[in-house]
C-alpha cells in the first residue's frame, strides 16, 4: 500500500431515511484502475458523490465510515477541498456548463487548482492532446456538442484540475459502442500519464478490460471484490454483469435471437388498434 | 418632440440607475436562486451610509464609503443570514429576505427620521444642452457612470476567473462544487456586488431634481423589481432591457400624465407595473429569462 492510496472502510450512506450504502469498504491503489459494477440502484453514484462530497446536494449524508487519501481524512470535507486534495470527480451524465463556451468550461475545470499560468495552460494543452476536438470546437456553446463530445469535455474538464485521482462515473453511458471504446482507450492513457482512475461503470466487459482490481456492489453492499481476472472469470459477474451464462447458453441465445427475428420478419408483432 | 427627447433622455437616465439595481438582483438570483426582497434596504444602507460621512471626509471618500459599507452589508447578511438556511427552499429564502427588509429599513428610517440628506454632489442643479434639448448635469453622470459600471460587471463576468466561477454556479451548483468552486464564497461576493451597485443607484436617485435622501428613497428599487422580472430574473442582458424599459416608460408616462389623465393619476408610477404584466402574459419567463418565476 502506497501512501496516495484511497481507502474506503465501513462507509454509510443515505438519504434522509433511504439508506444507499452499508459498511462499504474498498481500496484504489494509487497509479491503478478500479472499477466498481453494479445494476441500476446499487449505490455506485452515491459511492463517488460520498467521496466528492457532494451527497448534500441530492439531501443525503455520510452516516459512518471514513475514507482517507494519501493519509488525510477525505470525509465531511467539503468539494472545494477534496478537488484541493487532488481527488476529481466526473458526474454521471457528463453535467457540461451547457451555456458556457468549451474553453470556458475548460477553464472552470481549473477553479479548483489555481495554479501559476505556465501550469495551467500545460494542463490545457495536455486535455487537447487528448480531446483534439475540444481545440477545434473552443468557442463554441457545450450544450451544442454531441454526447460522445460532451463526455470529452466533461473529462477534460475535470483534467484541468490535475488530480491524481480521478472519479468517473459511468463514461460510457448513452453513447454508440465506437464512441465507449474511445471514451475507454482516453481512460487508460489518462492512467498510464500517471492519474490512478475509480472507474463506475455498468458496462462491465468495458470496465474489467481497463481495471486491474474491481468490487460489485449490490443493494449498496460490497457483494464482489477481486482483481479483474478474477471477476471476468466468476460466474457469477458473468451471468450477471457480462451477460453470459456459459458458452452454450450464450450460443442458445444467439440462435433465439435469431429464431425470432426470423419470425419478425415473417409475422409484423405491431398492429394498430386503429388499423 | 422636444418635450419628447428630453423625456426620453431621462427615461433613458434613469432606466441605467434602474438597471443597477437589477443587475443586483440578477446576479444574487442566477448565483444563489435567491429572490432578494431585502434589496431596498441594501440601497437605504449605501445612501445612508455616504450622506452620513460626507459631512466629515467630502462626497468622493464618502461615496466609496457607501459603496463599500453597502457592499460590506450585502455580505454579513448572506453570512449571517442566508447561509443559514443553505439547501433549505428557495420561498423559505425570499422570505428570509423581507423580514431582513423590515428590520433594516424600519431602523434606517428611525435613523433617518424625517431629514432629508443632501449628497453634496458636484453636479448641483446644472444643465447641459444636448442640441434642442436641456437635461440635468446629474442625469448625464448617472448614465455615464451606470454604463461603465454595467461594462465593467459584464466584462469581468465574462473573462475574469471571478466570472467563470459566477457563471458554473449560476448554471450548476453540484457541478461547480466539483469543480473546486467554493459555493460560499460565490454567493457572498454575489450580495457584495448587489450591495455596491445599489449604493451607486442610491446616489443617482438622491441628487437633483430629487431633493436628498430620506427614509423612503429604499422604495425606490422596488421599481427595479418589474425591471428584473421583465428582463428575466436570470439574465443580466435583461436587467439592462428591463431597467431602460422601466425608466422609460415611467418618465413617458409621467411626463404625458396630461395627456393619459383618463387613466388616472400616479400613472407613471404604475405603467412600468402594466409593462410587467403585459411581458409576463407573454413571456412568463421575462423577455431574456430561462427560468419561470414560478421556480422561487
Ligand atoms: N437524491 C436521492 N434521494 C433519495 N434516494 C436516492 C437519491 N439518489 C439516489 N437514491 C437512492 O439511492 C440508491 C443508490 O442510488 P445510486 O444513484 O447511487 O445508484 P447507481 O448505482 O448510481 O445507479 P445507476 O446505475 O442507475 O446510476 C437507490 O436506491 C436510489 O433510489
Ligand atoms: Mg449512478
Amino acid at each position: 500500500m502506497g501512501a496516495a492510496d484511497l481507502r474506503v472502510r465501513g462507509l454509510n450512506a443515505g438519504y434522509g431515511p433511504v439508506r444507499a450504502l452499508t459498511d462499504v469498504s474498498l481500496d484504489v491503489p494509487d497509479g491503478a484502475v478500479t472499477a466498481v459494477l453494479g445494476g441500476n440502484g446499487a449505490g455506485k453514484s452515491t459511492l463517488l458523490r460520498a467521496l466528492s462530497g457532494t451527497l448534500r446536494f441530492h439531501g443525503g449524508a455520510v452516516t459512518g465510515g471514513t475514507v482517507e487519501y494519501d493519509g488525510a481524512r477525505l470525509d465531511g470535507r467539503p468539494a472545494a477541498s477534496v478537488v484541493a486534495a487532488g481527488v476529481v470527480q466526473v458526474p454521471e451524465g457528463r453535467q457540461v456548463f451547457a451555456r458556457m463556451t468549451v474553453a470556458d468550461n475548460l477553464r472552470a475545470g481549473a477553479l479548483g487548482r489555481r495554479g501559476d499560468r505556465a501550469a495551467q495552460q500545460a494542463a490545457r494543452n495536455r486535455v487537447h492532446e487528448l480531446f483534439p476536438v475540444l481545440a477545434d470546437r473552443a468557442q463554441q456553446r457545450a450544450g451544442l456538442l454531441s454526447g460522445g463530445e460532451q463526455q470529452m469535455l466533461a473529462m477534460g474538464r475535470a483534467l484541468m484540475a490535475r488530480p491524481r485521482l480521478l472519479l468517473l462515473d459511468e463514461p460510457s453511458l448513452g453513447l454508440a459502442p465506437m464512441m465507449a471504446a474511445r471514451i475507454a482507450e482516453t481512460v487508460r492513457e489518462i492512467n498510464t500519464q500517471g492519474t490512478t482512475v475509480l472507474l463506475v461503470e455498468q458496462n462491465a466487459s468495458l470496465a474489467l478490460r481497463l481495471a486491474s482490481h474491481a468490487v460489485v456492489l449490490e443493494t449498496g453492499e460490497v457483494a464482489l471484490s477481486g482483481t479483474a481476472e478474477e471477476l471476468s472469470a466468476s460466474d457469477e459477474v458473468r451471468r450477471r454483469y457480462l451477460g453470459v451464462a456459459d458458452e452454450e447458453a450464450a450460443a442458445d441465445a444467439a440462435a433465439g435471437i435469431a429464431a425470432e427475428d426470423a419470425g419478425v420478419a415473417a409475422h409484423p408483432p405491431l398492429t394498430r388498434w386503429t388499423a | 418632440m422636444t418635450t419628447f427627447l428630453e423625456l426620453l433622455a431621462t427615461g433613458v437616465s434613469l432606466g441605467s440607475v434602474y438597471a443597477l439595481i437589477a443587475l443586483g438582483f440578477v446576479i444574487i438570483y442566477k448565483s444563489t436562486e435567491v429572490v432578494n426582497f431585502a434589496h431596498a434596504s441594501l440601497l437605504l444602507a449605501g445612501g445612508y451610509f455616504a450622506v452620513l460621512s460626507r459631512e466629515h471626509i467630502g462626497f468622493w471618500p464618502a461615496l466609496l464609503v457607501g459603496v463599500a459599507g453597502a457592499a460590506a452589508l450585502g455580505m454579513l447578511l448572506e453570512f449571517l443570514v442566508i447561509r443559514r438556511y443553505r439547501g433549505r427552499d428557495h420561498s423559505v429564502l425570499a422570505i428570509v429576505t423581507i423580514g431582513i427588509d423590515i428590520v433594516l429599513i424600519t431602523e434606517f428610517a428611525r435613523r433617518i427620521g424625517p431629514k432629508i440628506f443632501s449628497y453634496g454632489d458636484p453636479w448641483g442643479s446644472a444643465m447641459v444642452s444636448l442640441g434642442p434639448i436641456s437635461v440635468p448635469q446629474t442625469r448625464i453622470a448617472a448614465f455615464v457612470t451606470a454604463a461603465a459600471l454595467i461594462t465593467l460587471f459584464l466584462v469581468a463576468f465574462r473573462y475574469t476567473t471571478w466570472g467563470v466561477a459566477m457563471r458554473a454556479a449560476a448554471e450548476n451548483r453540484e457541478t461547480a462544487a466539483l469543480m473546486g468552486v467554493r459555493l460560499g464564497w460565490v454567493s457572498a461576493s454575489a450580495w457584495g456586488v448587489a450591495g455596491a451597485l445599489a449604493a451607486v443607484a442610491a446616489l443617482f436617485l438622491s441628487v437633483f431634481p430629487t431633493t436628498g435622501l430620506d427614509r423612503d428613497t429604499g422604495l425606490i428599487a422596488l421599481k427595479a423589481f418589474p425591471a428584473a422580472i421583465i428582463g428575466g430574473l436570470d439574465s443580466t442582458t435583461g436587467a439592462l432591457v428591463g431597467g431602460l424599459t422601466v425608466g422609460v416608460t415611467q418618465a413617458l408616462a409621467t411626463g404625458y400624465q396630461s395627456e393619459l389623465s383618463f387613466l388616472g393619476n400616479g400613472i407613471g408610477e404604475l405603467a412600468p407595473y402594466l409593462v410587467m404584466v403585459l411581458v409576463l402574459l407573454i413571456r412568463p419567463a421575462g423577455l431574456f429569462g430561462t427560468r419561470e418565476l414560478s421556480r422561487v
